[in-house]
């Protein structure tokens, strides 16, 4: 039967044929007459416009490059700004012997070969009245060497160009970020036009995340030039707008001592303004020098940052996944008291070791022979693990989950930079997807001392100890503070964060615990208590790098510096009245109390005694 | 001994043309594919600022490509057919490995590095595409029934979006109109062609959404040039000004001022037809236009007298693309279509698009010049 549908009628065919060719020919006719009308329009109706439009087409659009916005931080300091740069270039057509010409200047200037054949090959390419760069950000020396002798050389001439400088170097590179030219892939996405005139864009940091801001808008100008195309004068002019300037909440002094504060180690140091969520430290050490990025940096010193061990292109404060050690055992404490899992009375019994029931493997406390009967302010002060093994195992890993994720662990904090890392808060369902496993009990017990595979970034460790310090309202940290353009200051504050409903006693309770971490005798940061008029809460924590065994004993004289514990510390003052909350992440710095804890402190007396002199 | 002498006398003046249908070649068809690559060496001398490195360079494409022409016009239709599925799914391969070196590379690419040459699927798939359809569609009886009607629509849409995803818009164009051809001339129903013409127009929104950034800004110029004269609005006003100021007799060659004085840009590639326009003006445009609608036309005839089903729509459909091919660039130069990556065929400058074509011409002389007396 199907064969019926295969036997072709040949003649049937060409006649169908036939008739599609004539209708392809009747189409082709309409199309083509369709372009001749237009023709006879443009050629015939609109020539006398046209040729007019010919003869002025003399007329030339330029785009007028919009000065960049600069960047100031919370006390008016200017962290990025647009400084002149001096190019010395020469006008062929102006100059009788070249070759003569270029070889007194490279004498007199130290000009490389490589930079005058550039420059040969560079004029060839352009018209010979076009000014061509041959030497480009000179010296102070240079220009004063040229300006004297300058009456000699006809053509040649110094010219000026604001290029973007970043006078705080590599303290704020990972902030800040730089402008870099605009490669090809980047062009693909601008508007053609706004992007015309020019030549860099915002590749890292707040010059990345708000470009559009710091861009401004391109002008034009049309130009009147002769037959040859060479510049007769300026008939209109549409001016640029300028980009607009912002104001960071970034106190770049307090930038600064954080930043050497972490000498010798690598690492970040985040600090929040508690009242508003403005940063107003955001250090990723060791930093880099941005301004070889600007003028686009030689590949063997990029190579040398991108390879260094201590990879300084990496933003650890916004990227860098730590476990956050017993830093998180002020949040699993308020968890237990929000979910009644245990009473701030409640003493719990360290032996120095915790076993689940039926299993051999001993969960360790840091402190060999423990902490004998602790309550919750003590298992804080002296961070005995035993004490959240326990407890941990009565919350359950749901509990911990749903609690902490409301803290901003395991999500983007939402400030504005770009690239951040999540982090990983672990939960059931991420492990079953993740993992293809099921949780296990003694999973529950580290992540309830902040280990496991519990990830934090040092930002988000700091969202959470504001939020925790502002007793539940949630923190959305911020960098920008105030975008100012020409048509005025547009403030832009986002302090509608959700609220986290807490017991406000439970939450005093668990702070009481973090100020006897400074300021009891047996605190884990009792080191930075001295001559200070406030009270700091904080909690230590030392995240292991490196497992050990069984049985083992962990020896810090003994280890390789890179397998070194990080030591971590949060914190927030005046305990009484929170102002400023400061987290802190030292790369194998061993223990939070002794190498994190200091450099907290100095960056929160600091901002204390500048907002009390205020 | 006579008559032999008279048979000479008259055989003489068309030995030339007795060597080219040794060659398979089809007189007609060469003498104006000629004509036009005449045309382009005199256009591209004056629109490339007289320089004679780019047109020693473009000679030599366009001799390249006349001599795969030959060679393919020597080759038995039959042979094209029989290989049409397996270089089809070669195309689609390359174009899918052009895809991915491109992802890995983190750049668009369309072309693959062979070392000694760099070759572009696209163009391959141009041809590909259209020898595929047409065997599909000449296995069953014509017109196609709805299930070829539907296989062939999806046959066509893999390249096309394989292209459109480079992103290389034009040729995305162009490829889509060579298998729509084919099902034009296989005779699928008037209710089919408004289907897809409705289905095209809803999607519009959808298609719109998958645009990148700088398609979407060449079709809102296309809609008002005068709104972005820094950006693409500027081709636009300066080749309608190009065209408009050649009038009807054009300011002869050489002669062009808007391309001397590089205010229309790319005026050796996409906007050539502008120095045309402006060197040789209406008369010229229409000399032009003429050409073009002959050598279509020959096309179309050679199609019309084509032995088999296969050769019809494969022969038609190339001699249709041609024309889009015209179209389209032409429309787009005077400012009646959106500006999309074509070239003016056989006149642009570059070789890629010219070897393509002139392939496929080749294989238009091959089903003219092949016919078996059965």
């Amino acid at each position: 039967m199907p064969d019926i549908y295969f036997i072709k009628d040949h003649s049937l065919e060409i006649r169908f044929f036939l008739g599609r060719i004539v209708a392809a020919l009747i189409v082709i006719i309409i199309l083509t007459t369709g372009l001749i009308v237009r023709l006879i329009y443009l050629q015939i109706v609109g020539n006398e416009h046209y040729s007019l439009l010919a003869k002025e087409n003399s007329i030339k659009i330029v785009p007028l490059v919009p000065t960049r916005g600069m960047i100031f931080d919370r006390n008016g300091k200017v962290l990025a700004e647009n400084t002149p740069s001096y190019s010395l270039e020469i006008i062929p057509e102006q100059v009788k012997n070249m070759d003569d010409t270029l070889l007194r200047l490279q004498k007199l200037l130290n000009i490389s070969n490589e930079e005058v054949e550039q420059f040969q090959k560079l004029r060839k390419r352009q018209k010979r009245f076009v000014s061509t760069p041959l030497l480009s950000s000179m010296s102070d020396e240079e220009l004063a060497k040229f300006a004297v002798v300058r009456p000699y050389f006809s053509g040649v001439d110094i010219h000026t160009q604001l290029v973007r400088h970043y006078q705080y170097g590599e303290m704020a590179a990972h902030v800040i970020g730089y402008v870099g030219r605009i490669n090809e892939a980047e062009l693909k996405d601008l508007p053609i036009a706004e992007y015309s005139g020019s030549s860099h864009i915002g590749k890292l940091g707040i010059e990345h995340s708000y470009e559009n801001e710091l861009h401004g808008k391109t002008g034009y100008a049309e130009i009147e030039t002769n037959v040859q195309a060479r510049f007769l004068n300026t008939l209109y002019e549409l001016n640029p707008e300028p980009g607009a300037n912002l104001y960071l909440s970034l106190d770049i002094e307090l930038q600064k001592t954080a930043y050497d504060a972490m000498a010798g180690f690598n690492g970040a140091v985040v600090a929040i303004d508690i009242k508003t969520g403005g940063v107003l430290v955001f250090v990723s050490r060791p930093g880099f020098d941005p301004n070889p990025f600007v003028i686009g940096i030689a590949s063997e010193a990029y190579q040398a940052l991108q390879t260094s061990v201590n990879q300084p292109l990496y933003n650890r404060a916004l990227r860098g996944l730590y476990p956050p050690g017993s830093t998180i055992k002020p949040f699993v404490a308020l968890a237990g008291l929000e979910y009644e899992a245990i009473s701030a009375e409640q003493k719990l019994h360290c032996p120095g070791y915790y076993q689940l029931p039926g299993v051999i493997h001993k969960y360790r406390d840091w402190k060999k022979g423990g902490h004998g009967s602790v309550d919750l302010n003590q298992a804080l002060t002296e961070s005995c693990d035993v004490y959240f093994y326990r407890l941990a195992a009565t919350l359950g890993i749901d509990n911990m989950y749903n609690f902490l994720k409301k803290f901003g662990f395991g999500e983007k904090s939402g400030i504005d930079l770009t690239g951040e890392k999540l982090g990983l808060l672990p939960s059931r369902e991420w492990k079953r997807e993740q993992k293809n496993q099921g949780w296990y009990p003694g999973e529950t017990l580290i992540t309830g001392i902040g280990q496991g595979y519990l990830q934090v970034t040092p930002l988000q460790l700091a969202k959470a100890t504001a939020t925790l310090a502002n007793k539940g309202q949630v923190i959305t940290p911020f960098l920008v503070d105030k975008i100012a353009n020409s048509k005025g200051t547009r403030a832009e504050l986002n302090l509608g964060g959700n609220s986290i409903a807490l017991n406000s006693i439970n939450v005093n309770t668990v702070i009481d615990g973090m100020i006897n971490v400074v300021h009891g005798a047996h605190g884990t940061a009792k080191g930075i208590n001295k001559n200070i008029s406030y009270q700091i809460a904080g909690k230590t924590g030392t995240a292991q790098v490196m497992g050990i065994k069984q049985g083992a004993k962990y020896n810090e004289n003994n280890i390789d510096f890179k397998f070194r514990d990080h030591a971590l510390f949060i914190s927030f003052a005046p305990a009484n009245d929170p102002k400023i909350a400061v987290a802190v992440v030292v790369e194998n710095g061993g223990h939070g109390g002794s190498v994190a804890a200091p450099i907290a402190g100095q960056v929160i007396k600091q901002f204390l005694q500048d907002s009390d002199e205020n | 001994m006579k008559i032999e002498l008279r048979h000479e006398q008259f055989e003489t003046p068309s030995m030339i043309g007795n060597f080219l249908r040794k060659l398979h070649i089809d007189i007609p068809l060469f003498v104006g594919l000629l004509l036009i690559s005449i045309i382009s060496l005199l256009i591209l001398y004056s629109a490339g600022g007289q320089d004679m490195d780019v047109l020693v360079r473009q000679l030599s494409r366009v001799g390249l490509a006349f001599l795969l022409m030959t060679v393919l016009a020597h080759i038995d239709p039959y042979q094209f057919k029989r290989y049409s599925t397996l270089l089809f799914g070669l195309g689609v391969l390359l174009l899918i490995a052009v895809l991915v070196m491109g992802q890995i590379g983190k750049g668009a690419q369309r072309w693959l590095d062979l070392g000694f040459f760099r070759f572009q699927p696209s163009e391959m798939i141009k041809i590909t595409t259209p020898m595929m359809i047409a065997w599909y569609l000449a296995e069953y009886p014509l017109p196609p029934k709805s299930k070829q009607f539907f296989i062939a629509i999806i046959l066509i849409a893999v390249p096309t979006l394989l292209i459109a995803k480079q992103p290389d818009l034009g040729t995305a164009l162009l490829v889509a109109s060579s298998g729509a051809g084919v099902l034009f001339f296989a005779g699928i129903s008037w209710r089919f062609m408004a289907a897809v013409c409705v289905t095209l127009a809803s999607l519009t929104p959808i298609i719109w959404h998958f645009m990148h950034g700088y398609q979407r800004d060449r079709v809102l110029t296309f809609f008002s040039p005068e709104a972005d004269p820094l950006g693409r609005g500027y081709h636009i006003i300066q080749s309608k000004i190009a065209i408009g100021s050649g009038g009807i007799y054009g300011k002869g060659w050489l002669g062009s001022t808007q391309s001397e004085l590089e205010f229309l840009p790319e005026s050796s590639t996409d906007f050539i037809f502008a120095v045309f326009a402006e060197e040789f003006g209406l008369v010229g445009c229409l000399g032009l236009l003429t050409l073009y609608l002959l050598i279509i036309a020959r096309c179309l005839y050679i199609a019309s007298q084509a032995q088999n089903t296969y050769s019809r729509l494969l022969a038609s459909s190339l001699a249709f693309t041609f024309f889009v091919y015209v179209f389209v660039n032409i429309g787009m130069v005077i400012g009646i279509l959106p500006v999309v990556g074509v070239p003016l065929p056989l006149i642009s400058y570059g070789g890629t698009s010219i070897v393509t074509l002139l392939a496929g011409f080749g294989i238009l002389m091959s089903i003219h010049t092949h016919k078996t007396s059965h």
